[in-house]
């Protein structure tokens, strides 16, 4: 018999654990088939199916995801909005994170004043909605009349200005680094809270030990808060993979300038809603769908198999 | 435990049934499905009060989207049978989807459809011409406005050919004042419907010309499509800086706080310059590229409304319908949205200057409508959403002329048989 069974539930008649379990469990076993299983399992099934004008729809197998991966008009758009997508992860890995570790890292040290104030004002752009993001964003990079232009003029850097958010080369990078800025204050806290649990005895033996705060960082704190890290990085993972509303805020379904924005979320919409004169196409838009679902679980497993395992937690 | 929770569901059932019953309406009422969420108070305090003059029995309610999310917001309520009554229909094919799933009635039998010419029906009909399944309502015209007091300061004229009017722009961008020419790239239509769509129709010769796209006597890769893709790569250098960051939003506002001299435009542009801008505003239509003498204009029938077939008060919504044909409903909506002329054949009369010389284009010019909405648009890649990217990268300099073409036609042919 497995230990974690409480001796009171294991002297429990069958019926009454039955019953005790169906109470606890039941409600949220039916909330979480009915919005999000059922959910998922129906747009798989909507994606083995084709409609024609008349809206009537028939069973095709797979070939669906055949057309979306083998014809060279569906293909090259999907590859492109995952290697679009991939970017956009990798900044996020690579400044997002970064960027909200050192944060709380400052944030952790002791005797920084206004800490608070910080917090808040760091965590702030996070609540804000992605369209009002956009919009700031859109005027303050704005060629025409933004502060962007003015400011770099004001430090001797006029030249560096560029119309980044409508230039192929630049587009996707600025768009990332946009959605970086709002959202740094999530691995900011995560990661802070993680700092906080470290016990002050750890820290106060280091320094006796004459390490400085520097190297207290590094040597023990980053180490003691590494599964809060790498659990930041699949909510990164995640979110990036089901990222839209930014891109589409800022560029719409379109996603130019030649779809160098085009990430897999904007590629799901133009294809399940249409645009302007493209119909949608509900069928279709379930397979990218379904092919979003299953990247985003194949780097979960790929986390969960080759990095979870490995990460030692330590108890205070 | 079990009474309770039958109870409970008894309870909600009467609530759902309730306000099922709220949402359903009582006869006698209609709802108007529409994109138009910019002119919500005009049709509140002057298109239903006027109708209701007629029929003040019967209550409209006019319940707009956003224009981005129209179409696949529409498409929803109609599936899930929450649409409204009333459903204002975008042009060709988006419509006619909907036609064929037998979600819009045939408008036919409609007192007052005699009033509209066949060219002016044909974005709601069936390919054959035969059925139709919304009441036009207005068509918008492109051109170019303009900045009279910029014009007067530096002495210039409206040009009537594009050697006249890239002498215009040369001479505004020597001058430094304005900036010579108002588009941008980042939202990509204002290239292909400003640009592309504008500009075109006097190298395509207008009807002649589409129509033979359609047919397939003519291809994208022609001389005259490569052409009028030369004449817009030749406006980069009169755009704003950074037009490839800016926004259909910040055309609108350079253009109407006075700092652009030429807006390439469309006549719905001109009731937001009427509340912003405080200059005086003219209008020149494409000008012509040299050795042509007939003039085409983009007059693109946009926009109209058809019967949701799952209304319940389809015997109001055609009463509605009926208004819409006279010659007293296009009277008030040409003059409450100038910039959206009426297609009946009853010449209406449009106060606003601006909007009564892009009307009069259509006595001088010949009319179009853009060639990449009917049929040529029902596939993938659809060559409307192909021409947005194209004609922006043209712009941008970063696709040629003679590629872009190549790219729109390539696209076509994956998909398009035409009929022999």
């Amino acid at each position: 018999m497995p230990e974690s069974l409480s001796p009171v539930t294991a002297q429990m008649p069958r019926a009454k654990l039955a019953g005790l379990l169906l109470f606890f469990l039941g409600p949220a076993v039916v909330i979480y088939s009915l919005f999000s299983i059922y959910p998922l399992v129906a747009t798989m099934a909507l994606s083995t199916y084709t409609s024609d004008p008349s809206g009537a729809r028939s069973f095709v197998g797979l070939a669906n995801f055949q057309t979306l991966l083998g014809d060279a008009l569906w293909s090259k758009p999907f590859w492109n909005a995952l290697g679009n997508n991939l970017i956009f992860f990798t900044v996020h890995m690579c400044v997002q994170n970064p960027v909200g570790i050192a944060l709380a890292g400052l944030l952790s040290l002791p005797r920084v004043r206004l800490k608070g104030f910080y917090r808040t004002v760091m965590f702030l752009p996070t609540m804000l909605s992605v369209v009002i993001v956009g919009f700031s964003w859109n005027l303050i990079l704005s060629p025409l009349w933004g502060v962007a232009s003015g400011a770099l003029k004001a430090v001797g850097l006029g030249s560096l200005f560029a119309p980044w958010l409508g230039l192929e080369s630049s587009a996707l990078v600025t768009l990332s680094l946009i959605s970086v800025w709002q959202f740094v204050g999530i691995p900011m806290m995560l990661i802070y809270a993680a700092l906080l649990n470290i016990p002050e005895e750890l820290i106060d033996a280091a320094r006796v030990d004459g390490l400085g705060q520097l190297r207290i960082f590094f040597h023990i704190k980053l180490p003691l808060v590494l599964p809060t890290i790498s659990l930041v990085s699949v909510l990164t993972f995640v979110a990036n993979f089901n990222a839209f509303d930014l891109i589409y805020s800022v560029k719409g379904a379109l996603a130019g300038p030649n779809f160098a924005t085009d990430i897999l979320g904007t590629f799901f919409y133009r294809t399940f809603f249409g645009n302007q004169l493209q119909l949608g196409n509900p069928t279709m838009g379930a397979a990218v769908a379904t092919v979003m679902f299953f990247i985003i679980l194949l780097g979960l497993c790929l986390y969960l198999f080759l990095v979870q395992r490995r990460i030692r937690r330590y108890a205070f | 435990m079990r009474r309770t929770i039958k109870a409970a569901l008894g309870a909600e059932a009467a609530a759902l049934a309730l306000l099922a019953g709220l949402a359903s309406a009582q006869a006698g009422s209609l709802k108007i499905e529409s994109w138009r969420n910019d002119d919500a108070d005009i049709w509140n305090s002057k298109i239903i009060p006027a109708f209701n003059k007629h029929y003040p029995d019967i209550k409209i309610e006019f319940a707009p989207s956003a224009p981005k999310e129209y179409n696949a917001a529409l498409n929803a309520r109609l599936d899930g049978g929450t649409a409204g009554d009333l459903i204002t229909c975008r042009p060709f094919d988006a419509s006619l989807a909907l036609y064929q799933k037998h979600q819009l009635d045939a408008v036919d039998g409609i007192k007052g459809m005699e009033n509209f010419s066949d060219v002016a029906k044909a974005a709601w009909q069936t390919d054959d011409g035969k059925t139709t399944f919304c009441v036009p309502i207005a068509s918008v015209i492109a051109g170019f406005i303009y900045n009279k007091e910029a014009f007067a300061k530096l002495g210039v004229t409206e040009p009537k050919t594009l050697d006249e009017f890239h002498a215009v722009l040369e001479k505004f961008k020597k001058d430094g004042t304005y900036v010579p020419l108002v588009m941008g790239t980042a939202d990509q239509w204002e290239a292909a419907t400003m640009g592309f769509q504008n500009v075109g129709p006097d190298y395509w010769k207008g009807e002649v010309g589409r129509a033979n796209l359609i047919s397939g006597k003519e291809k994208l890769t022609d001389p005259q499509y490569v052409a009028a893709f030369k004449e817009i790569a030749a406006w980069a250098p009169y755009l704003g800086s950074g037009f490839q960051a800016q926004t259909y939003a910040d055309s609108q506002n350079l253009f109407s706080l006075g700092k652009g001299a030429i807006y390439a435009a469309g006549s719905w542009d001109i009731s937001t310059f009427r509340g912003q801008a405080k200059f005086a505003m003219g209008a020149f239509p494409p000008p012509q590229p040299a050795g042509t003498t007939d003039c085409y204009i983009s007059d693109h029938t946009d926009i109209a409304m058809g019967i949701n077939a799952a209304s319940k008060n389809k015997e109001d919504a055609k009463k509605f319908l009926e208004w819409l044909t006279t010659p007293e409903f296009a009277t008030i909506y040409a003059n409450a949205l100038p910039g959206f002329f009426p297609l009946g054949k009853t010449p209406v009369k449009v106060e606003d200057d601006v909007a009564a010389t892009m009307v009069g284009w259509r006595q001088s010019c010949k009319s179009t409508i853009r060639n990449s909405y009917q049929i040529l648009s029902r596939g993938t890649p659809n060559l409307e959403n192909e021409l947005w990217n194209v004609s922006a990268q043209v712009v941008n300099g970063k696709l040629t002329p003679e590629a872009a073409g190549k790219q729109l036609q390539d696209g076509l042919d994956k998909w398009y048989k035409p009929a022999k």
